[in-house]
């Protein structure tokens, strides 16, 4: 993990609201992680002081990109961001997602810019498999010429049937694990609203495979201080625990997590380890 | 060049720049990125007898020039904390205050008698005042009469020094220093996050699971620096002054109106730097007015 004041080099609309940050960023990038994020700090936003996680979508030959859309009042303000800029960034953070196990299938399944995030992992995965992307409608698909030269099939869904099927993306999943039988057990890794984790962790639990998720919880500090980001994590003798989505997490096994409202278990106070990562 | 080092109740400092309970967790979640020996102490999050979980999640919001906070004193007890957390804080050269906390009266004098005897703890910050406990918690820091049970109860039991950090929603700040001072304190600190909320306006819920949380950041950092101000004209024992420091300007504030010493909190999760970023600006700023020691400084406001 890195504190560093890093430049803007590209700064560009990809389509429809979404865009991307390139930044110069060597020693960041040389430690980047699939699935792991950095933490943003806007500068000049004076009245809202924190800083904002980011997936990272890409880190290679000393560049740190991010693929985000503007919806708050920080990223509305990061349009501004030019070429040349300064921005001080902390990371890479977190634990992201394992290599898929050999002689399986990987799977990825995206939901909005989730697909941000799955990238370095598509690209590090030995085996190529199918790629699920979803989205409301056609402008909310990226991505997909990208992931198509690493080797993936994708597929695509969206909601009002723009692109690719009309549905939301378990529908597609569905549909293709009814026809297909991959060679090997599929391996999830997902990324997206938490509707779409639970979703794609319900169908792997039933059908006993691993499932990958990228928990979007809100954080603070980023770096397991704050303790904002937690969530429920099942623990070995079937009670839970607080584990934090910036420093144990983002990325769980589906099931290891426990969702609001599910039916409650007994609690184990705190047994947050410090794992150190270089 | 100027000495920046200060003395609180005993604990000597290298800088008068603390990083402040709850902000800075046990110290290896920022070890990557700031030389803990450089800080003047490290403060850690609140620590009470029995293993705690926490409130739920929602747990933070950010407000205009702040942030809110309800966290709940998550901790892993006395014992969980002494074992997993110690050995690692005992490798650094920096004073370590545990901030501690009870439920009861017993449970603030059992926590103290219990630090006593710990290698490596240079003192005891005693949380009074976090808004976020529901059961007694809140009340030992506005009610004076608990407030002085609590304190002097746990006098009792311990030799350490002890550091009452005070609540800000208080008529009469200046009376709690006072009792802090009569039960043997040997500094206090102040101020806590100020009792707030925020309201999802489309959900019209609350933005905190627990409802109501704690203002910290630049925004109650004026009413910090009233509060430090009128405690310390009270008090012979320091004052440590907290509450919304973002550069080194806003730490001499403090030190004007009567600060010994300060804490960084909620800027250390925009710029964990943000406290040796601090001490260096005071240092620089002794020098430039050719004072010898921040006490030249203390309390030489100007009315």
């Amino acid at each position: 993990m890195n504190l560093r004041d890093v430049t803007v080099i590209e700064h560009v609309e990809v389509q429809g609201g979404y865009r991307l940050l390139v930044m110069d960023a060597p020693d960041i990038a040389a430690q980047v992680q699939p699935g792991q994020f950095i933490h943003l700090q806007i500068p000049d936003l004076r009245d809202a002081l924190l800083r904002r996680p980011f997936s990272i979508y890409n880190a290679e030959n000393n560049r740190l990109s991010v693929l985000y859309k503007g919806v708050g009042v920080g990223t509305r303000w990061m349009a501004d961001l030019k070429p040349g800029d300064p921005l001080s960034v902390m990371g890479p953070l977190g634990h992201g997602f394992p290599i898929a196990e050999a002689g399986g299938y990987p799977v990825l399944v995206a939901g909005g810019y989730g697909m941000a995030a799955l990238y370095i992992a598509a690209r590090e995965s030995r085996q190529k498999g199918t790629a699920f992307f979803g989205g409301a409608s056609a402008g909310d698909i990226l991505c997909v010429p990208e992931f198509e030269a690493l080797g993936w099939e994708v597929r695509v869904t969206t909601e009002d049937g723009s692109l690719g099927m009309k549905g939301i993306v378990t529908d597609a999943m569905d549909e293709w694990l009814a026809q297909n039988r991959p060679e090997g057990e599929p391996e999830y890794f997902v990324c997206g609203p938490s509707g779409m984790l639970k979703a794609v962790g319900e169908r792997a639990m039933k059908a006993g495979t691993k499932a990958w998720i990228s928990l979007d919880n809100n954080m603070c500090c980023g770096v397991g201080a704050c303790l904002t980001c937690v969530q429920k994590i099942r623990t070995a003798d079937g009670a839970w625990e607080w584990q934090r989505a910036c420093r144990e997490g983002p990325v769980f096994e589906c099931r290891e997590v426990i969702w609001d409202g599910e039916e409650s278990v007994e609690h184990r106070t705190s047994n947050i380890e410090h794992r150190t990562k270089s | 060049m100027s000495d920046v080092s200060v003395n609180i109740g005993g604990i000597r400092m290298k800088t008068p720049v603390m990083v402040a309970s709850g902000t800075f967790g046990y110290g290896p979640e920022y070890a990557d990125l700031v030389d803990l020996s450089g800080l003047g102490a490290i403060v850690v999050k609140g620590i009470c007898v029995e293993p705690t979980l926490g409130n739920m999640t929602p747990r933070t919001a950010e407000t205009r020039s702040g942030m809110l906070n309800a966290i709940g004193l998550p901790n892993p007890g006395f014992e969980g904390f002494v074992e997993k957390h110690m050995p690692f804080l005992r490798q650094y050269d920096v004073p370590v205050i545990v901030n501690v906390w009870g439920r009861t009266l017993e449970e603030y004098a059992d926590i103290a008698e219990k630090f006593d005897s710990v290698d490596g703890v240079a003192g005891l910050e005693v949380n009074v005042s976090c808004p976020n406990i529901k059961e007694g918690s809140g009340l030992f820091g506005t009610d004076l009469n608990m407030f002085r049970q609590a304190i002097a109860g746990m006098r009792e039991r311990t030799r350490l020094p002890l550091i009452p950090k005070l609540a800000p929603n208080v008529s009469d700040i200046k009376s709690f220093a006072r009792t802090a001072e009569d039960c043997g304190a040997d500094a206090i600190s102040l101020i806590n996050s100020y009792p707030a909320m925020a309201i999802d306006i489309n959900t019209r819920r609350p933005k905190l699971a627990n409802v109501t949380g704690g203002l910290s950041g630049p925004a109650i950092h004026p009413i910090a620096v009233k509060l430090v101000w009128e405690a310390s004209s009270a008090v012979n024992i320091p004052v440590i002054g907290m509450g919304g420091i973002m550069t080194w300007e806003d730490a001499v504030e403090f030190i004007i109106a009567g600060a010994t010493a300060v804490a960084v909190g909620t800027a250390n999760f925009v710029n964990p730097l943000t406290a040796i970023e601090v001490a260096g600006g005071i240092r620089e700023f002794l020098d430039r007015n050719g004072m010898a020691s921040v006490s030249e400084l203390t309390g030489t406001l100007e009315t």
